[in-house]
């Protein structure tokens, strides 16, 4: 789950890990009152979006209105908000019609030395959290990466013991932190780390992170997406979700315990497992289609699972045809056939339906549908299955 | 031969009092795997499928001599469960649960590691030498004794393959189910090794997903360490960066662990890779012809 920039300082705060005075605003009013609470001569106001890249992001409504901006007093930071919210920011890593900003964050300004860019993950190569820092702040990571990766450094870490203060020493020397900057960074990178571990991030990413001209280690900005496992340990981080950043195609799955997640094509996908449902998609490719979604209704599918799937499927307009792949294990065909018959008098199928069934009670299960009267197309095998669905739309 | 289990398998499910821990009970004991006993704290005395309950693993394993373990406890106390087994000196754990929040597998992976005991999982379907030993929840039928050792990061997938290679009359050595999660148990290196060191393993089929790279560092040590065929297949080549399918793992960050990667590191090892997947089983075929 990911959460706001405002929300993220908010634990930062409360973890002790230093970040600058700010306020959310919803309103171009709330806007100017942030500023004037603030008491400063200059202000930051961003979009709050859940997608990175908003500082050369565009507003489509507005196009020379960037996603954050530098304000001189209240009434400017009245109008930047106005062109801000209610609007839609196109980043580099938003859809092409961009995110709906519904609030944006009123924050204090800085005298910045200098950018640097950190972020903490899990890595799954070697089983441990792993800190990243790097002396290119402010610009995109994923290019820095790819053209010059010794400029990244790393340290992992021992969740129950976090950073050690040789890692920070380290650290430091490589990028030429001293002295009372130095001290900052070691109180700030051991805080962040104890954060990380605490709320059970899957990701904290700061960019930039600044030294300012007296020495001090502070958060700019702040992005955290947190191990959805580990939220039953975090009631309360229930209340930090913000479904209007989230495809609502894909709120509906997760209530339902589906796995959904829309994509670009015009071919439906209905499959048990994930790793069987991503190879379906791959399949359909392979012959020259183009799946319209993930989907895993998982182990135990039920007819109302079932029905749900085919629901949301349909509730995508690009939906062409759907193809149904099931694999029998646990789940048995013909309790898949029986959910298909239910669905499709509940839903009714507007488009042509291609199931392959295979796996534990499967002749029953192919007997249920062909008897069912329904226009099912059958397939007896993931290659027909794929050419017939693909054909079926030619 | 086979690997990790067989006939002589004597195994305990941690959870058993559960409705999944019950069922696969049942399941696996119905293969003819020598299902012993169960564990469920505080409910010991009572019996499920006709097997005994205990309090602790300790207590399970002194009564019973188990030696692999099947896990079907919830998510927040699957990683308690797992070092559980672990202390009680258990060989082989299989942890089938999914939704193990990623941190508590940092944990459990550095007490694996230093202990004897293997763990396969989590959120995976299992382990079985068909014929003798299933612990999991695959559906026993489909598989058949023989020749390709398979390994994977997915369950249905999974499956498939099977189906496949004993639609072919190859059957299997034995069919490992790593897990679809960031932190797991047990590596591809690590059954490489061991399908390797097998007698009755002649092929070795590897079915990876987009997401990390585990699949690249497996094709390095194929490349220098295994002189048997081996075919593979890699879900997830039309998956959009960015987003999660299913599996925590399943996550493409920075133009890392893309599909095109990952076959191009396994074709470099001289692996035969199924480019669709209805041809794992013809892959397979194809690798037993060519000699590595």
């Amino acid at each position: 789950m990911k959460i706001h920039e405002y929300q993220a300082k908010e634990l930062f705060r409360k973890a002790q890990v230093p970040v600058l005075a700010g306020f959310v605003a919803k309103t171009p009013e709330e806007a100017k009152e942030a500023f004037e609470k603030l008491a400063g001569s200059i202000a930051v106001v961003k979009a709050q979006v859940h997608a990175g890249g908003r500082g050369k992001g565009t507003v489509t409504e507005v196009p020379s209105q960037r996603g954050v901006q530098l304000v001189k007093s209240g009434d400017e930071a009245a109008a930047v908000a106005k062109n801000l919210i209610g609007n839609h920011l196109v980043t580099i890593q938003t859809a092409a019609n961009g995110a709906k900003v519904n609030q944006v964050f009123v924050e204090a300004g800085c005298k910045i030395a200098r950018e640097l860019y950190l972020a903490v993950v899990v890595d799954r190569a070697a089983q441990l959290p792993l800190l990243m820092v790097s002396s290119e702040g402010g610009v995109e990571i994923e290019k820095v990466a790819e053209e010059s990766p010794e400029k990244i450094l790393r340290e992992h870490f021992d969740p129950a013991h976090g950073i050690e203060g040789f890692q920070v020493r380290k650290l430091c020397k490589k990028l030429g932190i001293t002295g009372d900057a130095a001290k900052s960074a070691d109180f700030f990178m051991k805080k962040l780390c104890k954060l990380f571990v605490e709320l059970d991030c899957a990701m904290a990413e700061i960019n930039p992170l600044v030294i300012t001209e007296d020495n001090k280690m502070i958060a700019l900005d702040a992005k955290i997406t947190f191990d959805d496992n580990a939220m039953y340990r975090h009631p309360d981080f229930k209340a930090l979700r913000d479904l209007a950043e989230e495809e609502p195609a894909e709120i509906r799955a997760s209530n339902t315990g589906l796995s959904y997640v829309k994509l670009d094509g015009n071919i439906g996908c209905l499959v048990n497992g994930a790793g069987l449902a991503m190879a379906t998609m791959d399949i359909i490719k392979h012959h020259g289609g183009a799946p319209a979604n993930f989907l895993d209704v998982g182990g135990g599918a039920n007819t109302q699972q079932v029905t749900e799937a085919f629901r949301i499927i349909l509730s995508d307009p690009n939906v062409k045809a759907i193809l149904v792949n099931i694999f029998g294990g646990i789940a048995r065909c013909t309790t898949i056939a029986q959910a298909i018959i239910e669905a499709s008098k509940e839903v009714g199928f507007t488009v042509p339906l291609v199931v392959r069934l295979e796996g534990t009670e499967v002749e029953e299960g192919k007997k249920m549908l062909r008897e069912s009267g329904l226009a099912i197309i059958s397939a007896e095998n993931l290659t027909d299955a794929a050419q017939k669905v693909v054909g079926s739309i030619a | 031969m086979s690997i990790l289990v067989n006939r002589d398998t004597r195994v305990i499910c941690q959870g058993i009092t559960g409705k999944s821990g019950a069922f696969h009970t049942k399941g696996c004991k119905e293969y003819g795997t020598k299902m012993v006993g169960g564990v469920t704290p505080g409910k010991s005395g009572e019996l499920v499928e006709g097997l005994p309950v205990f309090d602790t693993v300790e207590e399970a394993v002194q009564q019973t001599g188990a030696n692999a373990s099947m896990i079907f406890v919830p998510p927040a106390f699957t990683a308690d469960a797992i070092l559980e087994a672990i202390d009680a000196g258990i060989e082989v754990i299989c942890a089938i649960t999914e939704g193990v929040p990623v941190l508590d597998m940092v944990h459990v992976y550095d007490r694996v590691k230093r202990s004897k005991s293997i763990l396969i999982g989590p959120n995976c379907p299992g382990v079985i030498t068909p014929g003798e030993c299933k612990i999991g929840i695959m559906p026993g039928y489909i598989h058949n004794p023989g020749k390709v050792g398979i390994m994977s990061r997915s369950g249905t997938l999974t499956y498939e393959a099977v189906w496949q290679t004993s639609s072919l009359n190859l059957g299997q050595s034995s069919c490992i189910g790593l897990g679809g999660d960031p932190i797991v148990g047990t590596s591809y290196i690590d059954i490489f090794e061991r399908f390797q060191n097998d007698d009755q393993t002649e092929v070795i089929l590897m079915i990876g997903e987009i997401g990390g790279d585990a699949e690249e560092k497996a094709a390095e040590y194929v490349k220098n360490h295994v002189t048997k065929p081996v075919a593979a297949f890699i879900a997830g080549r039309t998956a959009p960066p960015g987003k999660r399918m299913g599996h925590a793992g399943a996550i493409i960050t920075g133009g890392k662990g893309t599909a095109a990667e990952k076959v191009k590191a396994l074709e470099e090892a001289g692996i035969v890779v199924a480019q669709s997947p209805a041809d794992m089983g013809k892959a397979v075929v194809e690798a037993l012809k060519r000699k590595r």
